[in-house]
């Protein structure tokens, strides 16, 4: 052992210069110094700012209600995607209609998204989980906006609506959502889960005997569309669309049809602010009967994270950056409510004779 | 004197350099994963699952080949306290080895995830779907992989200060090791050499 000081000050800076470069380089890898980038609790914060803060829920969709059923494929889509889940056979799904907000006791009353979300398994052990929205457009076509979105349509204390003049300011940096306004100003809200179209927002790669396609998909019910009266929301029952489903599936069992639509050439397809128009090639792929409804403290769906980028061989991602932003905020809102532990669900709530609020 | 080697078996240097990588690159793709809402998350936890298996299934060959090679004798000058710590945290380094992909694996298990190594192929649970476990275990699974990182540190300002400045043939015994002896073992010279040129692991 070299007992002079000389040989030993050189050795010493040379191993705390390489600790030190570890220790700054894996500071930079996991975001604590350097430039700011959004994480998933960014985006938690920004919904917990628009809907209040409700320990125990999703931090969006929170309001939900389990479904039960099965999917039909009829082998059509299997030109499009490998997916088991395309080729002819049935399938078992399990899934959930919700509305959005972060209040799980919020009125159904409102213009928002009304949402189915599925896990379909099939035997070679893979799941295609999906969450879905009844609009074919999405507000905002990236993460940053979205949490500029919640922050500006935050309902304002008093009038329930948000501050006009923030908003004024959000929709001038954001003209991309005017599109999805329009839509929503004119579209049918739909009186019920069953007869809303469910559209996958954003494209996917999906991949089978025709090659590689970008597809996004839409579920199309059986039952005839009707809408609610907008103008008058206010009126509505607050549990009004979930008591319309479970009366509705203890008479008869509710369908859709799964329609994949495949991308033209020019269509944008890494942005879910962007409606695809004009005509399309379309693959009707098979039947979604929906057989049960459940309260979520009984059902199968509210453990589970419907994250829409688990998926099956054959069907892939797309570029769009909304994919990711949503996979990593369902999955911090999933970890956080399930450190949390679970709340009552305002349907459970009331089957269990509780007063509600 | 005693019969144990002066070097680690070279099949455990081999793993222990691989997995050295793959480790550090871990823990690196996991706090970089989890900080970021951005196209890298998807990219980065699609490697997460398959590397963390990986380790898994080096440490699973790799312990029993420690076990049953051995690992050479300390230098005799290095202080019991020390030599407690050393074996200490090789202890404590094979148990996040091991452990720290358990968790990972028992966390998705208990989140009701398919534990998807690749595009389909999914390993099966280990655990019943319950998510007051999911909560414990993805908490324990950021504890575990920090305290890894800290022990890695440590365990590497031990190794250079072995290498660089006590020149004992420590880190030597996991690098390129000693040249064997023409006759029987190596004499306190060569082990205790302080010659920079023959000593510069």
């Amino acid at each position: 052992m070299p007992s002079d000081k000389r040989f030993i000050i050189a050795p010493i800076a040379l191993i705390s210069a390489i600790v030190l470069l570890l220790v700054v380089g894996f500071a930079w890898a996991a975001g604590w110094i350097g430039g700011r980038r959004i994480n998933g609790g960014d985006v938690i914060a920004a919904l917990d700012y628009n809907g209040g803060k409700h320990p125990g829920y999703r931090r969006a969709h929170a309001k939900g209600l389990c479904l039960r059923g099965t999917f039909d494929a009829n082998g059509a889509g299997a030109a499009l995607s490998s997916a088991q889940a395309l080729a002819r056979g049935r399938y078992p799904v399990i899934g959930r209609f919700s509305i959005a907000g972060g209040n799980p006791l919020a009125t159904d009353g409102r213009n928002v998204f009304h949402s189915m979300a599925l896990i379909l398994k099939t035997p070679d052990g893979q799941q295609w989980r999906m969450a879905m929205d009844h609009t074919p457009i999405f507000p905002v076509a990236d993460v940053a906006s979205f949490i500029a979105l919640q922050r500006a349509t935050r309902p304002a204390p008093g009038t329930g609506k948000p501050d006009p003049a923030v908003m004024k300011l959000f929709l001038a940096a954001h003209p991309e959502v005017k599109a999805f306004q329009d839509y929503m100003a004119k579209a049918v809200l739909p009186d019920s889960f069953a007869n809303a179209t469910y559209y996958s927002i954003n494209a996917f790669r999906f991949t089978g005997r025709d090659g590689t396609s970008l597809v996004r998909w839409q579920f199309v019910p059986e039952a005839p569309l009707a809408g609610l009266d907008k103008k008058a929301l206010d009126r509505l029952p607050r549990d009004w669309l979930f008591r319309e489903m479970e009366a509705r599936t203890a008479k008869r069992p509710s369908r859709w049809h799964l329609r994949l639509v495949v991308a033209n050439p020019g269509d944008v397809t890494d942005k879910a602010t962007v409606a695809w128009t004009g005509t399309h090639r379309t693959i009707d792929a098979g039947t979604l009967t929906v057989a049960a409804v459940e309260p979520e403290e009984a059902g199968a769906c509210r453990d589970l994270n419907f994250d829409p980028t688990i998926l099956p061989a054959g069907i892939g991602l797309s570029d769009d950056p909304l994919l990711p932003a949503r996979s990593k905020t369902y999955s911090s809102s999933f970890t956080r409510r399930a450190g949390e532990g679970p709340g009552p669900s305002a349907i459970g709530k009331d089957l269990h004779g509780e007063t509600v609020r | 004197m005693t019969c144990r080697p002066t070097d680690f078996h070279p099949a455990l240097r081999v793993v222990h350099w691989l997995m050295a990588a793959m480790v550090l690159a871990m823990l690196f793709i996991g706090v970089g994963m989890v900080s970021t809402t951005g196209p890298l998350y998807l990219v980065l936890l699609a490697l997460h699952r398959p590397v963390g298996i990986a380790i898994l299934m080096l440490v699973l060959i790799r312990l029993p080949l420690r076990l049953a090679t051995g690992a050479p004798t300390l230098p005799a000058d290095l202080p019991m306290l020390q030599q407690r710590i050393a074996k200490g945290t090789h202890v404590l380094l094979y148990a996040a080895m091991l452990g720290l992909p358990l968790i990972g694996w028992a966390m998705l298990s208990a989140g009701g995830y398919p534990v998807a190594l690749t595009k389909g192929i999914a390993l099966p649970p280990i655990l019943p779907h319950d998510l007051a476990l999911y909560a414990l275990l993805r908490e324990a699974h950021t504890v575990v992989a920090l305290l890894f990182f800290a022990l890695i540190l440590v365990h590497f300002v031990a190794a250079l200060m072995h290498g660089l400045i006590r020149r004992d043939g420590v880190l030597r015994s996991m690098t390129v090791g000693h040249a064997k002896p023409a006759v029987g073992p190596p004499t306190p010279t060569e082990k205790y050499s302080t010659t920079p040129a023959a000593d510069d692991d």
